[in-house]
């Protein structure tokens, strides 16, 4: 019984690892621009299905999945650059505007990949070398969700190097705390807009791919992916790196245990640690603005 | 009798007199949807237009009273019963969602709304012994109000019809009321509100209330008249549709959201016979219209209605002084 817990426990720090890689994107960009991405459920979906179509082999090639998943990362993240540059920066300042079309994006961009892969769910092959599994007494764990905590907790420490030691990132953390004082000693927000949204879409194409073995790939895991991302952000605060961290471990335990115990009602149990932070702390566990 | 008198009993003619000069019952069945459509519409308009508050949940809201309708018919209770039951429930569901969602304004209330309205389309979809899940829930004929067979497309017509015109001759007295005044005051000005005594929080309940109210009708209508409720209803996309029809129509005006209920359902009629793409076309609408025409059609028309009639009286004004 113990055995199934411990299972039960990796495989929700596995997808708590998933949910960090596409939580922290929308906490900065939200933290920075003010506006919840309603899109990122799509850009992880269409990262999943980039990588996809890239490692089944596009054009007689069959790529490396690591390849895969950086290429589709970077696609998503120039998608993303363009989205932010030539649709939000025509309404400055108004947020209201800027997520409703972030919305519309969002229904144009699950036609496409319906049109483009089909209705049928795509499963994405383990990559070959992470194939077995890693057993510790009676326990016995795959060794591909192994990988994918480790990548996870990879990217969270790049991402704080970057946030917490470099000028990029002490700018961007500038435009989160006071965009406003931060225009006035010389910073240009609006490249930083670009630059998170840029990063952000990236960042959820690449969960996207990785998650494509586990979750595997269909239509409708833009609307599955994308309140499991609010949820984790209102929990762990706007913003916050360390927030969607916490945030997402504590989601993807919540979520698997939940789906273990009471699977029809496991939607519904996500909702209530964001009903607990709203009442009694409604910036978030480690916010700093109410949105 | 002034223009706006005219044309609105011209309008109230043509709606009561439509199955009459209507040319077959597949348009009476649009007509039909428009009327409930712009229900839900004229209800979320309510707090979007005239609240300043952005809600992407309200399908939850609609598909909980459907969805209540056609649990309890099914369970074999009568349709007075169910009617009242989701008109209760729709409404204790929106005060659920009113305490939770305004502690903020603006995007946090947006947030929350979605994910509110995401928890019921996951609710619907996966707790099966409830809602059968994706299979959705049958309903097997209409009720009789008064007696009044409501089974053919005509009558069920009439009944969404009075309805409809109840729905918005009360957001009409709503609006002109102290408690409308008051609700816009907190759209403009909530601090000053607060400042004057106004309590801005209740004001804002009261009117989520009569929303989900509003929203419960449509729900209830929409499944008498589909016979059938799935997940798919309760979906982000249903929230953004109806939103697109408030916003397109004008937020805060007393029409728009009918004008825009109108458009979406007939778009969305005449083009589901020509392409498949109906999401690929309300994204991009959605896109043009908040770029485009941010005030909606009613005000946008309106205003250039007004330019073009104040240049011609100045134009003609010129051409009187010059000789």
């Amino acid at each position: 019984m113990s055995t199934l817990w411990l299972v039960l426990a990796v495989n929700s720090v596995t997808f708590g690892g998933l949910l960090f890689l596409l939580s922290a994107g929308f906490s900065l960009i939200f933290g920075l621009m003010r506006i919840p991405n309603l899109t990122h459920g799509s850009l992880f979906m269409l990262g999943a299905y980039f990588g996809a179509t890239f490692v089944g082999g596009m054009l007689g090639i069959v790529f490396n999945f690591w390849i895969a998943a950086l290429i589709a990362a970077v696609v998503v993240a120039a998608l993303g650059a363009v989205l932010e540059r030539f649709l939000l920066r025509q309404l400055p300042g108004q947020q209201l505007a800027q997520v409703l079309v972030t919305l519309g994006v969002s229904f144009m961009a699950a036609d496409f990949c319906l049109m483009v892969w089909g209705g049928d769910p795509i499963s994405v092959a383990t990559p070959p070398s992470l194939v077995g599994f890693l057993r510790a007494g009676p326990a016995v764990f795959p060794l591909y969700r192994i990988a994918v905590i480790v990548i996870a907790v990879v990217v969270a420490i790049a991402l704080w190097l970057l946030l917490d030691r470099t000028r990029l990132g002490a700018m961007i953390r500038a435009g989160v705390d006071d965009p406003d004082m931060a225009r006035v000693v010389g910073i240009r927000v609006s490249q930083l807009f670009t630059i998170v949204f840029a990063l952000g879409a990236g960042l959820a194409a690449f969960a996207g791919i990785i998650g494509g073995p586990i979750l595997s790939v269909y239509p409708g895991l833009d609307q599955d992916m994308l309140p499991l991302a609010l949820v984790v952000v209102i929990l762990g605060g706007t913003g916050s790196l360390l927030g969607s961290f916490v945030g997402s471990i504590i989601i993807g335990f919540i979520y698997n245990f939940g789906q273990a115990m009471f699977p029809e009602l496991a939607y519904f149990v996500l909702f209530l640690p964001m009903l607990l932070v709203l009442i009694l702390r409604p910036q978030g566990l480690f916010g700093r603005f109410v949105p | 009798m002034n223009g706006r008198t005219f044309a609105m009993a011209v309008g109230f003619l043509a709606l009561v007199a439509l199955p009459y000069w209507i040319p077959g019952i597949y348009y009476l069945n649009v007509a039909s949807q428009i009327l409930f459509y712009a229900i839900f519409a004229l209800g979320l308009n309510i707090l979007v237009g005239y609240g300043g508050l952005v809600s992407l949940g309200h399908a939850g809201l609609f598909g909980i009273a459907a969805y209540a309708t056609g649990y309890l018919l099914q369970s074999g209770f009568g349709h007075s019963f169910a009617i009242l039951s989701a008109l209760v429930l729709g409404m204790a569901s929106m005060a659920l969602y009113a305490v939770l969602s305004l502690r903020t304004t603006g995007i946090g209330f947006i947030m929350i709304t979605l994910a509110l309205g995401e928890i019921l389309w996951g609710l619907a979809y996966r707790w099966i012994s409830i809602t059968n899940g994706d299979n959705g829930i049958s309903l097997h004929g209409r009720p009789a109000p008064f007696g009044f067979d409501i089974n053919s497309a005509a009558s069920f017509y009439y009944t969404t019809l009075v309805v409809f015109l109840i729905a918005v001759v009360s957001v009409a007295i709503f609006v002109r009321s102290p408690l409308g005044a008051a609700l816009m005051g907190t759209r403009d000005q909530p601090r000053r509100m607060n400042a004057l005594g106004y309590h801005v929080w209740a004001i804002r309940f009261w009117a989520c209330m009569f929303s989900g109210l509003l929203t419960s009708a449509a729900g209830i209508l929409f499944v008498y008249y589909t016979q059938f409720i799935s997940p798919q209803t309760l979906a982000l996309t249903s929230s953004a549709e109806v939103l697109l029809m408030v916003i397109s129509g004008g937020a805060g005006t007393l029409f728009g959201p009918i004008v825009g209920a109108a458009l979406v359902v007939i778009v969305k009629n005449v083009v589901s016979g020509f392409i498949e793409r109906w999401n690929m076309l309300l994204g991009a609408i959605f896109v043009a219209i908040v770029i485009l025409m941010p005030e909606g059609l009613v005000p946008g028309t309106a205003r250039l209605w007004r330019l073009a009639w104040r240049k011609k009286m100045s134009t003609g004004a010129k051409a009187e002084a010059k000789p």
